[in-house]
């Protein structure tokens, strides 16, 4: 393997995957009521971005992206304990976990 | 062989395993094509030699996260619930949303093709080389996400307590928000 495979592979491949990701995970978010699934779909967008941050860093030869991808990774990890456990509570009052029951605060 | 091939075979995977997390109504088989997701994420990080990435994405994100949903998607006993499907125009509303969203990302972001690629470091996704930056310049940064940690677990333990039954009040609340919807 020679120094960087961006030798054979463009940058653009890179780019184009990382946004239809997070085109999934926003499709995900819009259409599923499932709320379990919609946490899921934000893990996928927060994916893509992490995604996007290492083939940038590799690209440019530079290490700092790649410690934000560590933070976020960090911060998705407390996210998703803190969103189950609101799950969990929800689940607990309401029987059931979609979202559209939520809607307390219309007016 | 050329990374060309494994690129377009594991983007192949991810998209298809994405797609059917979304799509599947089943939720413990969208968290399985989750797992496979975060997996080939992972083998995207080895193509791309940051292997401490690749490593912390298995041991976080298909280690840690997923057990938790798993856990919590068992607890619920979800598995069995078929859940109320959208009409068909919030399906083309979301699809016209993010394919928007989609179009635009891409537009903004091909530019990003266009930048001249620096000396190539074959170092810069080393275990060695993250942790000396991560103990050096940013160790602030670093011991926050710790407190970070502790601030998400204690909330996550006092969001999940079940109420005491010495708490009339509380209990009451519960009770109204179960005759709500039940």
């Amino acid at each position: 393997m020679g120094n960087s495979i961006f030798d054979q592979l463009p940058i653009s491949q890179y780019i184009y995957l990382c946004c239809v990701l997070f085109a999934i995970g926003l499709f995900g978010v819009l259409y599923r009521r499932n709320a379990i699934v919609l946490l899921m779909c934000i893990e996928l967008m927060l994916n893509a971005v992490n995604l996007l941050f290492a083939a940038f860093s590799s690209y440019m030869g530079d290490s700092n992206g790649q410690v934000f991808v560590f933070f976020i990774m960090v911060v998705a990890a407390a996210e998703a304990a803190v969103g189950l456990a609101i799950l969990v509570m929800m689940y607990r009052n309401t029987r059931s976990t979609d979202v559209s029951l939520m809607d307390k605060l219309k007016g | 062989m050329n990374p060309n091939y494994i690129f377009t075979l594991l983007a192949f995977i991810t998209i298809l395993c994405a797609l059917y997390v979304v799509i599947s109504k089943n939720p413990i088989h969208s968290v399985i094509a989750l797992i496979l997701t975060f997996f080939s994420i992972s083998a995207h990080y080895v193509l791309l030699n940051t292997q401490f990435l690749a490593i912390v994405n298995l041991i976080v994100y298909a280690g840690a996260i997923m057990v938790l949903f798993l856990f919590v998607l068992m607890f619920l006993n979800l598995n069995k619930e078929t859940e109320p499907v959208k009409s068909t125009s919030w399906l083309t509303a979301a699809a016209i949303a993010s394919g928007c969203l989609l179009v635009v990302l891409v537009a903004t972001l091909r530019e990003g093709s266009e930048l001249v690629m620096k000396s190539p470091n074959g170092h810069a996704g080393l275990v060695k080389t993250l942790g000396k930056l991560l103990f050096s310049k940013y160790l602030v940064p670093f011991e926050l996400s710790g407190i970070l940690f502790l601030a998400a677990m204690v909330g996550a333990v006092f969001l999940g307590k079940k109420k005491g039954d010495d708490d009339q009040d509380e209990l009451i609340i519960q009770d109204n928000a179960g005759g709500n919807n039940g």
